[in-house]
């Protein structure tokens, strides 16, 4: 017998005194068709500013940094303030989403912009977030095309860009966006929830920040204008 | 310390007497025990959250065969391979199928206890391939040629002048001199040598918190992000899991990660929570070419039926051993299992056999801590309590401890009998402790009055006092 038949076996045989099979894969199946949606602290059940508030306190709780600009406009103004402000190399690795597209970084000769897949040489990492979870300021970031995992994790400086429109309450709020966006691409290989710089308490429960992931997270939060999520 | 529960005897009482073991374990108290208070006294809806990731893992459990088929089928129709595995020695020889298959050389890992478990890396290095653990207190532990001695913390033993001893031998190739007194230095000498290894390894094992059947996902909680460069980077991912990790939803994976965080360290979330699906897709960026998820049972199913089922909602967190009394004054080590602490001497016997473990569900005073903290409310000491009866029905008690029980036994089903022996003894002990009212020695009491008085009791039993107490309130209510 295969060990898949004889673990599935063993399971179905307890489980088959309790209750029939056929009512277990069909109430199974019904619970994925249908999934309940759980109980969202009532912290996060607010009004779109209210949320952004909530998210900048969390996120800096977690020992990441936030900013919030008015226009995509002044994204790259943004980007080389904060780097300037920490003394951080000025060349930077960003993904490839379309908001970047447009971008003037001209307006900002000291910055040097490339983008893909980073590499062990780039200490600053620039991503655009799918969404963001208010309760606890997690930014939540996908794979893809134009979405790279290792940007989120390789450079020593993690700076994501959240448009506002993209903010959410609670975690499943933006399950729900994304759902939608399913539909279409089907679930992404890889989704990061991301709340703080990478840390450890490893040795003698001393807290640390950047062990193997970026040592600083900054989150620019900008209005966008679009009038979406809930 | 041996790695063995049969020693446990001798090695919890080697434990009390190791300093730097001791100053380590009164920092779990102001470390995790404090921040995880702190995070559940914030959320006014926590408790409601605890009663709902209990359900879920309820519903999970007694529907746990179709859902364990709908993620096989939901991961291999996201282009993922699933292997199943009856025990650690099928787990190992399938993962170590898949290294060869992929011309392995190096394996970076992320934290897993499934791989603990199994001995992976081990197997691995039998075998001609060098496993690299990457979360920081896996490498020291692996340096230090140790088993983890917690489940979230596995360095948490550990003091820094030791890590810092302990790089100086590893790290041969750097300035013998450089300072490494702080733990800043030895987080960023760890960080430099393990970047080369993430970027040249050919595969990445990592373990698994959840699976989720509605998409054929599986989910890693993590604080440093050596998980995700593990599972990132390589061209293979593998992931090492146990059947109970499975449940239905991303929405119940959600509510059991609003629970799981402030239950282990107290953080309102962990920084990377990394949900997998398949590898990466044909345009993606970056991401594996190949996702494996090896699903072991090695006892589980056998938990399934009897009362240890609710052991299997576990969602190893740790706060259990956190704030365990008996773990706290001895540490993860002196139990000789994988799985330490209250959480560990339940589940042990069950993964194991009850001859080798049955000191471990000995290991508590039944103080109720564990249960009151555990974010699934699994009843532990009720579970310790079955494993101590079974082991007495299987004759594994024995000499005086059995005769003791046997004879206490014969009492306590006896009320009149129970109550004259107990009226005797308090008397006979609190005449001979006169006024000076404790013991600094009893025969058969020595294991106590070696390391301190033992208080004489006042003369009366409880339910002779409780007797004339009801007497003299019916005196005074007549009159």
């Amino acid at each position: 017998m295969s060990a898949r038949a004889d673990i599935l076996g063993r399971i179905g045989a307890t489980l088959n005194s309790e209750s029939d099979q056929a009512a277990r894969r069909s109430a199974a199946s019904a619970r994925l068709s249908s999934p309940p949606v759980g109980l969202a602290p009532a912290r996060s059940l607010v009004d779109r500013d209210a949320q952004i508030t909530l998210f900048r306190e969390m996120a800096e709780e977690a020992a990441a940094t936030t900013d919030r600009i008015t226009s995509l406009d002044d994204l790259p103004a943004a980007i080389a303030k904060y780097l300037g402000s920490h003394n951080l190399p000025s060349r930077i690795k960003t993904d490839e989403d379309p908001l970047l597209a447009d971008l003037n970084w001209q307006a900002q000769p000291t910055l040097d912009v490339s983008s893909g897949k980073p590499t062990d040489a780039d200490e600053v990492g620039l991503a655009v977030a799918f969404a963001g979870a208010a309760e606890t300021g997690t930014a939540i970031l996908t794979s893809g095309p134009d979405h790279p995992t290792s940007l989120n994790f390789l450079p020593e400086n993690h700076i994501v860009v959240l448009p506002v429109s993209r903010m959410h309450g609670p975690y499943e709020a933006a399950w729900a966006r994304m759902a939608a966006a399913r539909d279409e691409l089907g679930m992404p290989r890889t989704v990061n929830w991301i709340t703080g710089p990478s840390r450890t308490g490893d040795i003698e429960q001393t807290l640390q920040l950047g062990v193997h992931g970026p040592r600083r997270l900054h989150i620019i939060l900008v209005d966008d204008g679009e009038e979406e999520g809930a | 310390m041996l790695p063995d529960p049969r020693q446990f005897p001798k090695n919890a009482r080697a434990a009390l007497s190791d300093e730097i073991l001791q100053a380590a374990m009164k920092r779990l108290e102001t470390g995790f025990v404090a921040r995880r208070t702190v995070a559940a006294g914030r959320l006014p809806e926590f408790e409601a959250l605890r009663d709902a990731a209990r359900d879920i893992k309820n519903h999970t459990l007694a529907h746990l065969d179709a859902y364990l088929e709908l993620f096989e089928e939901n991961c291999l129709a996201q282009g993922g391979h699933v292997h199943w595995a009856r025990d650690t020695a099928e787990a190992r020889d399938i993962v170590l199928e898949i290294c060869r298959a992929a011309g392995a050389k190096t394996v970076t890992k992320g934290k897993s206890m499934i791989g603990e478990e199994m001995e992976i890396n081990h197997h691995l290095e039998a075998n001609g391939i060098e496993p690299i653990e990457t979360d920081l207190g896996e490498y020291i532990i692996q340096i230090r040629k140790e088993a983890p001695s917690h489940i979230i913390a596995p360095a948490s033993h550990v003091s820094k002048e030791q890590v810092s001893a302990d790089f100086r031998k590893q790290h041969t190739g750097l300035e013998p001199n450089r300072p490494l007194d702080e733990p800043d230095d030895l987080l960023a000498e760890a960080r430099a040598m393990l970047r080369q290894k993430f970027l040249n390894a050919d595969v990445g094992i990592t373990g698994a918190n959840f699976l989720i059947a509605e998409t054929g996902t599986s989910v890693i909680v993590t604080n440093e992000g050596n998980g995700d460069l593990t599972q990132t980077l390589p061209k293979v991912h593998v992931v090492l899991v146990s059947i109970e990790k499975c449940v239905p939803t991303l929405n119940d994976a959600t509510t059991l990660l609003r629970v799981l965080a402030r239950s282990a360290t107290g953080q309102e979330m962990s920084s990377y929570t990394t949900f997998s699906t398949g590898p990466k897709r044909a345009a993606d960026a970056d991401g594996p070419e190949q996702y494996h998820v090896v699903i072991m049972d090695n006892g589980r199913s056998e938990m399934l039926s009897g009362p240890f089922r609710e052991m299997l909602r576990c969602i190893k967190c740790g706060a259990c051993m956190n704030h365990c009394p008996v773990y706290r004054s001895i540490g993860g080590h002196a139990y000789g299992s994988v799985y330490p602490g209250p959480m560990g001497s339940v589940l042990t016997p069950g993964i194991t056999d009850l001859p080798s473990s049955v000191h471990l569900p000995q290991a508590s005073s039944f103080c109720g801590k564990c249960e009151e903290v555990c974010p699934v409310r699994i009843p532990l000491p009720k579970l310790l309590r079955f494993w101590r009866n079974e082991a007495y029905e299987q004759g594994l008690i024995t000499g005086v401890a059995r005769w003791g029980l046997s004879l206490w036994a014969f009492a306590a089903k006896r009320p009149g009998l129970y109550r004259f022996f107990a009226d005797l003894q308090m008397r006979l002990l609190s005449t001979l402790a006169g006024r000076r009212g404790r013991f600094s020695s009893l025969p058969f009491g020595g294991g106590w009055t070696r390391h301190r008085d033992f208080p004489a009791p006042q003369g009366k039993t409880f339910v002779s006092q409780w007797r004339a107490q009801k007497k003299d309130h019916e005196k005074r209510r007549g009159a």
